[in-house]
């Protein structure tokens, strides 16, 4: 195939990734993306084949190869629960940092093969691009590994942080801008391999020190270096398609960031560098768990309440989705409706382990997604609202934060909960949330406490409600 | 004066940035998930350049470790696509408007 006439069908490629993304502006149009998409990824499939000479031996390695990829990548989205997304999704952005580096080690070892000139003597300009797509993907499989490990539990997902830290870590990171560009003068292997271990050891230390929930800001943001890495490679290969998509996913990952720390108030450096609740924090909650009067209740209280009420609003967070409670919910509100409540649902931008996790949840659960609300939407209709009912969320209802400016979620944007006419605050525990900050909310006169795993209860007050 | 080719693919790689700008924040926020594995499964459009690793010869037809490399990255590419588009599918499927009666 001509160059010319391959390159026009690579920018086609481009344009049905764009219409991929565009497709997801509503659910109804999403599916119709994601088959853009899908025809996208054969067209630069077919395209690639016809460009390279093929000779036999290699197709039958190369069909191999893309039918063991084929099935495993099948059975596992087949066979994947969707409280597991977020690690699938950090477990997929490490095999495209991974092979991002093992193209561009390829590259580097053969250039001839991709045009680029001979060994140890690549195109200065290829040379620096390849560098940096090395190195991107190199971190963006270390990063990934990490954040995997972190998400399925593997590893304890409260920040890991020692003395020096980021000064280990700016050392290093001068040391891989100034690899980068000695490899301009001198193209040897050790410096090459140097640069891929230090960018290996690099991904690795930059996500130890966050914790559990700044997740959706890491995986967002591990989303949008596998985008640079490919677009990185993109120019080192001189392909559209690749440049376009890499450009097309590293904004997206950017922006997922930007909307995940605005959720929490808190500038993407400050997640960056980690430990959040480590050590100012911790004090304050030993001041503040004097002896306050609580008041708790069972399912039965908990169903006469909302049987009772006229509208109900449901918060969720991380809990459910550890809880597998969003089958139980959608049975109870199933059950609400009947008797005539109206029931809608509230996201916090940042529930949950990545951006839209609650939804995928309750939309697994079979709730329609015009009943479910962003935080903007349905934030003024809490004073309006007979009944709140927690579930698995914390930080983002606390009113502290609106109230106190020196509590470290100061400013972040919560769900105005304490409004309602009473809340119901289902927890295993009194204990805090994530950001070690003690939730004002259950010291309220109108807010009554139900211990009780989230399922557990959510399915009695089932059984309550006939 | 000529321009560099360079500079072509940088204007490509600049407006897409722009236009994926746009459209992301087009995209509405309870499919932010599906958004996230479907920019994953298109990322793997590399399997491009580890299709020519593995087809790249130096001798003719003995295999060399840039081939090996280049098998590796596509079985990982192809567990990205199928995994990534798939288990996107399957998320979208899910999302469904409110019944008119119940079942």
């Amino acid at each position: 195939m001509s160059a010319n006439l391959s390159s026009v069908l690579f920018l086609i490629t481009g344009i049905l990734f764009i219409l991929a993304l565009r497709g997801l502006s509503s659910p109804e149009t999403s599916r119709m993306g994601n088959f853009f998409g899908i025809t996208g990824m054969i067209l630069a499939i077919v395209i690639s084949i016809l460009s390279v000479d093929i000779f036999f031996s290699n197709l039958i390695y190369f069909i191999i190869a893309l039918s063991i990829g084929g099935i495993i990548g099948g059975i596992i989205a087949f066979k994947i629960p969707m409280t597991a997304m977020p690690q699938l999704v950090a477990g997929f952005h490490s095999l495209v940092g991974l092979a991002a580096v093992l193209v561009a080690v390829s590259a580097y070892y053969s250039p001839d093969s991709f045009g680029l000139g001979i060994f140890q003597n690549i195109k200065t300009a290829s040379i620096i691009e390849m560098g940096l797509g090395v190195s991107i993907g190199a971190i963006t499989f270390t990063g990934s590994i990490i954040a995997f490990m972190k998400l399925q539990g593997l590893m304890s997902g409260s920040p890991i942080t020692f003395p020096g830290q980021h000064y280990l870590n700016a050392v290093l990171g001068i040391l891989i801008i100034s690899l980068i560009c000695y490899l301009i003068i001198n193209q040897s292997t050790q410096i090459f391999w140097m640069l891929i271990i230090a960018s290996l050891l690099i991904g690795f230390l930059i996500i130890i020190p966050i914790g559990g929930a700044d997740m959706p800001v890491v995986i967002s943001m591990l989303n949008s270096y596998s985008g640079w890495a490919a677009a990185g490679i993109g120019f080192t290969l001189e392909n559209t398609a690749l440049i376009i998509t890499g450009a097309l996913v590293g904004s997206s990952g950017a922006i997922l960031s930007y909307i995940m720390c605005k959720g929490m108030n808190r500038s993407f450096l400050n997640v960056i560098l980690g430990g959040f609740g480590t050590d100012s924090t911790s004090s304050n909650i030993k001041e503040k768990t004097e002896q306050k009067p609580v008041k708790s209740g069972n399912a039965e209280d908990a169903a006469f309440l909302m049987k009772n009420a006229s509208s109900v609003i449901i918060v969720t967070g991380y809990g459910m989705a550890v809880a597998q409670a969003q089958h139980a919910l959608r049975e109870m509100v199933d059950k609400l409706k009947k008797i005539d409540v109206k029931v809608s649902y509230a996201i916090h931008p940042v529930a949950g382990r990545m951006p839209g996790h609650m939804n995928v949840l309750l939309a697994e659960a079979n709730v329609p997604y015009d009943e479910v609300f962003e935080l903007d939407d349905i934030n003024n209709d809490f004073a309006n609202t007979d009944v709140a009912y927690v579930i698995g969320a914390n930080d983002v209802t606390n009113p502290v934060a609106k109230t106190d400016p020196k509590s470290p979620i100061y400013g972040m944007p919560v769900l105005d909960v304490e409004k309602c006419k009473s809340v119901l605050f289902v927890k295993r525990s009194m204990s805090p949330g994530y950001a070690g900050v003690d939730n004002e909310l259950f010291y309220r006169d109108n807010t009554l406490m139900l211990f009780a795993d989230a399922k557990k209860m959510t399915e009695d007050i089932v059984k309550h409600l006939d | 004066m000529e321009i560099d080719p360079f500079i072509f693919r940088l204007s490509i790689f600049i407006l897409s940035i722009f236009i994926g700008y746009f459209v992301v924040w087009s995209v509405t926020p309870s499919l932010h998930t599906p958004l996230m594995s479907v920019t994953n499964a298109i990322s793997s459009v590399i399997i491009v350049g580890a299709i020519i690793a593995s087809f790249s010869s130096i001798d003719g037809n003995s295999i060399s470790f840039s081939n090996i490399l280049g098998f590796i990255a596509v079985t990982l590419a192809a567990i990205n696509i199928f995994g990534g588009f798939l288990v996107t599918q399957r998320m979208l499927q899910m999302y469904k408007k409110k019944e008119k009666k119940n079942k």
